[in-house]
Parts: structure tokens; C-alpha cells; sequence
């Protein structure tokens, strides 16, 4: 697997790090209800198809990444930048 | 059929001619009181548990493609009863005991062999955590003895111990784990689900649930609609797709594990051996491949093989651990759908869908959990209780707190 970083463009998998879904970056407020709390720390949908995910250019740039890929066929759809 | 010494001689003089299928190939009927979602490890306990314990035999698994095909016909087989958490301590001493019965039990040979799991230690630290862990598994019965570098080197001579980053401090040995041969603990459990009555059928996936006013009333498949009193999910890597036809969102990730097998060689490790610092662990089959394996490939997959770093570090922390190692060919790898879930302990719970049940989140270490699985799975089919040994393993734990993280490592199903 390769990722395209559009700050230092296609390097090898073992450069990035995984965090998991891209919903991570999207954090509920400090006075959200436990329950959307507990959305966003433990509940996933977890598809087999494409998924939006953050990985991020540990050994390089150091930038967060939302990247969509194919789980099943390890395909990389899409790259950008997060902010 | 009864299997035993004389019958496979026999069979050797007559050609191996007068072997019969060992289970019976059925149509799914219109009806069962339960069905099961999954012919894996666990579905097929979970239906023998259910005829044997409870007497409940109308009962069908329903498996998309054959039986044995997924997980259980993937791992690197090892079995043991080395948790420190009360609720999971329980749950695999049960699980260890099963085992230890399970050939008598099924008149089948499922090759377990209690040659042993050490696990390594490089650190005084790591030393502590191991003399806790082996205090805990003595506590709850099983059995624990704690060695120092020399106890590990007259168990393991051909180690690394003087490696400069991990030198080898000592180990924890578990003499009642070992491996067993996975494929046939499959078949023995689906040739005496079936002689109690159970319809396994394959080729038949599940596409859907009946669900009316939130009571499940059966399933839809590739082999048409069929109704059910009570359905159980055990499907594994695919339970939060399973899951998700039901309308429920789960504490679930699924990623790939892969593992690896040398040529052939005569006996070199004895019983299994764990790197847990350089993630790495090692057994030896009874072909006498060297059968390792490392870390998930960290990020979510539905793909049943892994990507090439994970693959290379395996390598690396093998080199590491047995420099010997690099000696050997490797033959193949492969990979399987590992359900992650949260704190990297299972679920064996109702669900919100009345009548509808899970038994997932096995992460990389449910081979050692079938038999206990199915047998606990079982008594919550029938008797819509949990069974005591698997009373923690619930779904609300995310929710209310109660988690079962042993190791300590938080939400991140990638870190368990
Ligand atoms: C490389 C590797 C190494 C491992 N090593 C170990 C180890 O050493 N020790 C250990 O304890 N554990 C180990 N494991 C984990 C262990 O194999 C699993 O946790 C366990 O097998 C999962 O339970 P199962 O046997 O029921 O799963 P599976 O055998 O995967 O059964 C699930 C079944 O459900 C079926 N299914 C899915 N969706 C549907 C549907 N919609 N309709 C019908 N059927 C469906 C699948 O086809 C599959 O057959 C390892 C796993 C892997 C991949
Ligand atoms: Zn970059």
C-alpha cells in the first residue's frame, strides 16, 4: 500500500501511522450527552467497502491525513488534509 | 460413526474405501427454535452445547460458505488459560478445562497437545507483571511457575539472551497450555452437533433479519427466508456486518492478522514461545512446520491477507528472538478478519433486537474460547441468562464502564 500525501506525494505504507475512523476528528462538545460521548469512543460502522480514515505522515511531514480507502480491496480513494 | 484404532486399520488394508460423510448435507427447513449465524469454532459449540446441555435440537447453523472455512481453519491454534482480569480469568480456565475433556468427549482426535506456553521477560518490570499474572492463574487454578534466565534456557536453549535491546531476564510458563489441531476441533464439534440432530448448512448466507416490533422472527438467506424462535450471531470478523442488518452499531473493529509457516523440520521448539516485546510468537506443528506470527496489520481490513510491513516485521522480531529461524524456509503465509473490539474482550450478550444474541469481539485469541464460548453462548440461548463464567462479557460494559481491557491500552482495537 502506497499513500499519496499531497505534501510529499506517494509513499510507502510504513511512513503513516492508523488512527481509525475519520469521525475521530470530529469530537462531541465537553457538554454532549454521555450517549454521543459513547458514539465517538467506542461504537464504529466498521464497513467492508470505502471508509473515511486518518492516518497520519509520522515519518514524514507530520501532517493528519483523511484518507478513503476500500477495506476490502486495500484500494486508496482519496487523500487530503485535515484541519 | 465410531472412530477408533482398529477402524483405522482396517481402513488402511481396505484403501481408506469405507469412510462415509461424517455429517448429513440438509435443505434448510421453514422453521427452527434457534438458529445460528456462522459455522465457525464457535457457532458449532454453541449448536452441540445447545443439544447437548439443553436438549434443544431443532436447531440449524447457517454458514455462508463451508463449515470451518473462516477464523477457525486460520489461527496458529494455541490454547490457553493465562488472563489476569476477573471475568475473562473464569471464562478461559473453563475454556482450558473443555479442552482437556474435549477427544473423549467428541470420540475424535482433535490433537491437543499441553506441551506449554512461555512467554518471555527482558525486564524487572515485565518480571513483576509476570509473577502478578502467574499469581492470578494459580488463584483461579490453573497453573503458573516462573523462571529465571537459566529455567528458560534449559526449556529453550536456542534463544537469543544476550540480544542488546531485549536480553532475556526470564519467562512465565503456562505447562497446561499448547496448541491443538484447529480444522478438526471444527469437525469433531459438526459430527456430534449432527448426530444430535442439528442442520449444518453451507453455502447459505444470511442477507437479512425479520424483525417485528423490535422481536426477531428469523432470518432471510441465499437459500431463502427462514423463521427462528431465538437467532445467535457468531460470525466473527463479519459481526459488525451481520450486526448492522439488524440495525446495531457495535464496539467493533475488523482487522487482518496474518501468520506464517516454515518448511518441515525435526522437533526444535518445545511448546509455544511469546516475544511479547518484539511482538512475536512460535510453536511447532506436528508436520514440523514452525508455525509464527506478530501484530494485526493496524488499520481496519476485510481482506483475509495482510500487506508486506507487517509481514517483514514478524520476520525481524522472529530473527530476533531465534536467530535460527533464518535458517528455515518460509512456505506460506496467510491472513483472517480479526473482530476487534474496544477493550479486546469478547461480547456474549443480548442485544437491543429481542430474541436476537452476539457472541463476538473474539479479537486475535478466540481459537482458546471455543469451547467455552459455545458452551456459555448456549446456556444464554436457552435460558436467556448469562452463565456465570461469562457474566462480564456484556454489551453495555462501553457504556457503563465496566470494561475488560487487560491490556491496558484503551478504546484502540489496534492495540489489544
Ligand atoms: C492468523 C490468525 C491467528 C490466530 N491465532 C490464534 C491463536 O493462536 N489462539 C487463539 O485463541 N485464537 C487465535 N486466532 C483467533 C481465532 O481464530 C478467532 O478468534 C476465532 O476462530 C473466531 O471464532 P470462529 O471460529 O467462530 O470464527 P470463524 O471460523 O471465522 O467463523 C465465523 C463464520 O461465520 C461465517 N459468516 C460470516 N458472515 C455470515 C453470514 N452473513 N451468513 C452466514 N455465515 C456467515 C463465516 O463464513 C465464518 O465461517 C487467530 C486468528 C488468525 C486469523
Ligand atoms: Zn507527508
Amino acid at each position: 500500500m502506497r499513500i499519496n500525501c499531497p505534501l510529499c506525494g506517494a509513499r510507502d505504507l510504513r511512513e503513516f501511522s492508523y488512527l481509525g475512523d475519520a469521525r475521530l476528528a470530529d469530537r462531541p462538545a465537553a457538554d454532549a450527552s454521555a450517549q454521543d460521548w459513547q458514539d465517538y469512543v467506542y461504537l464504529r460502522d466498521n464497513p467492508a467497502g470505502p471508509h473515511a480514515e486518518l492516518w497520519q505522515h509520522a515519518q514524514g511531514c507530520r501532517a493528519w491525513l483523511r484518507v478513503r480507502r476500500n477495506t476490502v480491496t486495500h484500494e486508496i480513494l482519496s487523500v487530503e488534509r485535515t484541519r | 460413526m465410531g472412530y477408533s484404532g482398529f477402524k483405522v486399520f482396517l481402513e488402511g488394508l481396505r484403501g481408506n474405501t469405507g469412510w462415509k460423510p461424517v455429517w448429513r448435507d440438509p435443505a434448510p427447513k421453514a422453521h427452527y427454535d434457534v438458529i445460528i449465524i456462522g459455522g465457525g469454532g464457535h457457532g458449532l459449540t454453541t449448536a452441540y452445547y445447545l443439544a447437548k446441555n439443553h436438549g434443544i435440537t431443532n436447531v440449524a447453523v447457517l454458514e455462508r460458505g463451508y463449515l470451518g472455512g473462516g477464523n477457525v481453519g486460520r489461527n496458529t491454534t494455541i490454547v490457553r488459560a493465562n488472563y489476569l482480569l476477573p471475568g475473562n480469568s473464569e471464562f478461559y480456565s473453563h475454556s482450558l478445562k473443555l479442552w482437556e475433556g474435549m477427544e473423549q468427549e467428541l470420540n475424535y482426535n482433535t490433537m491437543m497437545s499441553q506441551r506449554g506456553i512461555l512467554n518471555l521477560a527482558h525486564s524487572d518490570g515485565q518480571m513483576d507483571a509476570f509473577a502478578r499474572r502467574g499469581n492470578q492463574m494459580r488463584l483461579q487454578g490453573d497453573d503458573a511457575v516462573l523462571l529465571d534466565a537459566q529455567g528458560v534456557r534449559d526449556h529453550a536453549s536456542f534463544l537469543n539472551f544476550d540480544s542488546q535491546r531485549f536480553p532475556i531476564r526470564g519467562g512465565l510458563l503456562h505447562g497446561r497450555g499448547g496448541t491443538a489441531r484447529h480444522d478438526a476441533v471444527a469437525w469433531g464439534y459438526a459430527r456430534g452437533a449432527d448426530q444430535f440432530g442439528v442442520d449444518l448448512i453451507q453455502n447459505c448466507e444470511v442477507t437479512g433479519f425479520k424483525i417485528e416490533a423490535g422481536v426477531v422472527k428469523g432470518v432471510e438467506t441465499t437459500r431463502g427466508s427462514i423463521s427462528a424462535g431465538k437467532v445467535g450471531m457468531a460470525v466473527a470478523g463479519r459481526t459488525s456486518q451481520v450486526a448492522a442488518m439488524a440495525g446495531l452499531r457495535l464496539p467493533v473493529e475488523s482487522h487482518a492478522l496474518q501468520a506464517f509457516v516454515s518448511e518441515g523440520l525435526k522437533p526444535v521448539v518445545p511448546g509455544v514461545v511469546t516475544f511479547g516485546m518484539g511482538h512475536f510468537y512460535v510453536s511447532q506443528s506436528d508436520k514440523g512446520g514452525l508455525v509464527f506470527g506478530g501484530d494485526l496489520d493496524f488499520y481496519n481490513s476485510y481482506a483475509a491477507r495482510g500487506n508486506m510491513p507487517a509481514m517483514e516485521h514478524v520476520m525481524e522480531a522472529g530473527m530476533a528472538m531465534m536467530p535460527m529461524l533464518g535458517n528455515a524456509k518460509l512456505l506460506r503465509g496467510w491472513g483472517g478478519i480479526m473482530d476487534m473490539s474496544m477493550d479486546g474482550s469478547p461480547i456474549i450478550d443480548r442485544t437491543p433486537v429481542q430474541n436476537l444474541y452476539l457472541n463476538g469481539g473474539w479479537c486475535y485469541g478466540g481459537f482458546k474460547a471455543t469451547p467455552a464460548s459455545g458452551w456459555c453462548y448456549a446456556h444464554l440461548l436457552a435460558t436467556d441468562q448469562p452463565h456465570p463464567v461469562a457474566s462480564r462479557f456484556t454489551l453495555n460494559r462501553f457504556e457503563t464502564g465496566q470494561l475488560l481491557d487487560e491490556e491496558g491500552t484503551g478504546p484502540r482495537p489496534n492495540r489489544h
